[in-house]
């Protein structure tokens, strides 16, 4: 197992520098030229190219890019056009948040998502589990977004049970987490249920039956436990969706998390921020995988991962 | 003579590939005609391509024409869905947004299809050191979460419905390359390959005109469950102000501006909002039924 997480740990590495390849590059085909622009309007040539040549703009790519790689390490992604700050600090600000509403809304993928397909696969064919798989067939195609809008219209405005907008209390999290995480519940849900019909099929779940175990062992204790096995992997491609996600919800939801950082930041074009926000949101998805990968091996020894 | 034998054998083998195939194409829509749901969500991606082209003559009034004497009108029978904050007939600007969303998910997809085909067959076709670099960089694009790559494109192209066309097409990439490789590598190995590369058939005929029509079935399933990604993630786009901007009648765009008004006028952010939910369960739905039908292999 050892072994295991040090060879995958060591597979990241080169993702992760190609996550950053791909983000420079990316801001490589920006039009119009940072020197010029910082610059200001009027500036003569040479204080362009003085710029230029203190932004190591001037140098060939390759060493601009790995400059950009060895800063990063150390936690240097440059400062925020906009407020002069640097870009770390201002993400460490909003991290937290970001991650706060992504830990809500997994809770809320995971204990709906699976409590919906245990109640399915036990009552198949039922009208519980009709009803589940159609609100879960929905669930997968609503925008957030939208949803978003009117759960703060029903919720909020109507029956004022929850703030409209902000973070910081419980209160605040509910409408947020059930945003974000409605539609991986319901990709959880039919997971969970698929995964549970096929466990109860196994000749291991007949030999419980016959020897007369009751009906919530056999689906607790036998049958959830290794229909669970898919269902973490897709738990755990849930989180980079959510890290994505979180940047709507963060709009819908008013609430200053790093999703809206970016959004801003692209609107006013604070290009380093945008650069910081996209790489370190990908780094922590990257880590996800990497967990995610470790906890499969750790519940299903049988798989070989390598 | 012994050359002959081959070719004859080869045609024999091409002739009996070919009504093979008819019969494949029969039992799939024999399976897709039982699946009722799938049936349900093919018509709804019909009725809204329909909306799409007739948008002009079934609309009953201009999507642009401003009306400041009849602001934010609740539903009437004047205007079905009520107005918006200029007084634009939201029924109206939602059939002519019909042609935008769906234009946006097949040109992103066809994109996003035509460069991960085309990798996915490279890799899967040549494997070796030409595998490896390419699913590395496929692996890459996999390891941004959600739309984060999309927005990066963005920022770096600037917000327009093109550029999120552009953006949403390279978010597809790795999914459809990663299909592809599969399938042309299970299908390279197969014995007729073999046989045509003794014939003497180039890389390119092998690929394009052998390998590729085996390894359509997934990829049509795959296109079309990105369909309904593609749309959400272009709404999503523009809900945020980073793809279509006002006054294009672009779903994600109208729910936008309707959230200005949650309080005065709901109605502004729901009808957009039915209206994408519907496309997009329409074609996942669809696609579900689609991949039941040709692969069902992929069902997990």
């Amino acid at each position: 197992m050892f072994v295991f997480i040090v060879r995958r740990i060591l597979q990241t590495i080169p993702v992760l520098l190609g996550v950053s390849l791909v983000v420079f590059l990316i801001m490589q085909m920006v039009p119009g030229d940072p020197a010029t622009l910082l610059a200001g309007e009027g500036a003569t040539k040479e204080t362009i190219e003085m710029i230029r040549h203190q932004l190591g703009l001037d140098r060939p790519i390759l060493y601009q890019y790995f400059d950009y790689v060895i800063h990063a390490v150390q936690g240097d992604f440059g400062e925020s056009l906009r407020s002069s700050r640097p870009v770390l600090d201002e993400i460490l600000v909003r991290l937290p948040i970001t991650l706060e509403l992504a830990l809500a809304s997994i809770f809320i993928t995971v204990v709906l998502g699976m409590v919906a397909g245990i109640i399915s696969a036990t009552k198949q064919y039922s009208a519980a589990d009709i009803s589940i798989m159609i609100v879960a067939l929905l669930g997968i195609s609503l925008p957030s977004f939208w949803l978003g809008l009117m759960l703060i219209y029903f919720f909020s405005v109507n029956l004022q049970w929850f703030p409209v907008s902000g973070w910081g209390t419980i209160n605040h999290m509910i409408l947020p987490a059930i945003t974000l995480g409605a539609g991986g519940a319901a990709i959880v849900a039919r997971m969970t249920r698929s995964s549970m019909l096929e466990v109860v099929r196994q000749d291991y779940i007949r030999t419980a039956k016959a020897k007369g175990l009751k009906e919530h062992v056999i689906i607790y204790k036998h049958g959830l436990k290794n229909a669970l096995i898919p269902v973490i992997t897709v738990v755990g491609l849930q989180f980079g969706a959510l890290l994505g996600g979180t940047v709507l919800t963060e709009s819908v939801f008013a609430i200053n998390g790093l999703g809206r950082l970016i959004v801003d930041a692209i609107r006013t074009r604070d290009l380093p921020m945008v650069q910081g926000g996209v790489l370190i949101a990908s780094v922590i998805f990257v880590f996800m995988n990497l967990a995610v990968d470790v906890l499969y091996r750790y519940f299903n020894k049988r798989i070989d991962l390598n | 003579m012994k050359p002959e034998v081959v070719m004859n054998n080869t045609e024999l083998n091409v002739n009996k590939k070919k009504s093979s195939k008819l019969q494949h194409w029969k039992a799939f829509y024999k399976k897709f005609k039982r699946n009722k749901l799938a049936l349900i969500g093919g018509y709804i991606v019909l009725f809204y391509i329909l909306l799409a082209i007739f948008a002009p003559l079934i609309s009953p009034q201009d999507p642009y024409e401003i009306d400041l004497v009849n602001t934010l009108q609740p539903p009437t029978t004047d205007h079905w869905m009520g107005t918006d904050d200029k007084g634009r007939d939201i029924l109206s600007r939602l059939l002519y947004g019909t042609r935008l969303s769906l234009a946006v998910g097949f040109v992103s997809v066809f994109f996003g299809a035509f460069i991960g085909i085309l990798l996915g067959l490279t890799a899967g076709y040549y494997g070796k050191w030409i595998d490896t670099v390419i699913m590395r960089i496929v692996d890459v694009l996999l390891a941004f979460p959600g739309i984060l790559l999309a927005l990066a494109i963005i920022s770096a192209l600037g917000p327009s419905l093109i550029n999120v066309m552009v953006a949403v097409g390279v978010f597809s990439i790795p999914m459809f390359a990663r299909i592809v490789r599969g399938s042309t590598l299970s299908v390279r190995k197969l014995e007729y390959i073999d046989a045509i590369r003794a014939l003497g058939a180039t890389d390119f005929t092998i690929i394009f005109k052998h390998i590729f029509p085996n390894i359509l079935s997934p990829v049509i399933v795959q296109a079309t469950l990105r369909l309904a990604t593609a749309i959400l993630s272009a709404a999503g786009l523009s809900f945020l102000g980073l793809g279509a901007q006002p006054p294009s009648p672009e779903w994600g765009a109208m729910l936008s501006s309707g959230r200005d008004y949650l309080f005065s006028a709901p109605h502004i952010a729901l009808f957009p909002g039915i209206a994408i939910s519907t496309l997009v369960l329409g074609f996942n739905v669809f696609g579900d039924g689609l991949r039941d039908a040709l692969d069902p292999r992929m069902k997990k």
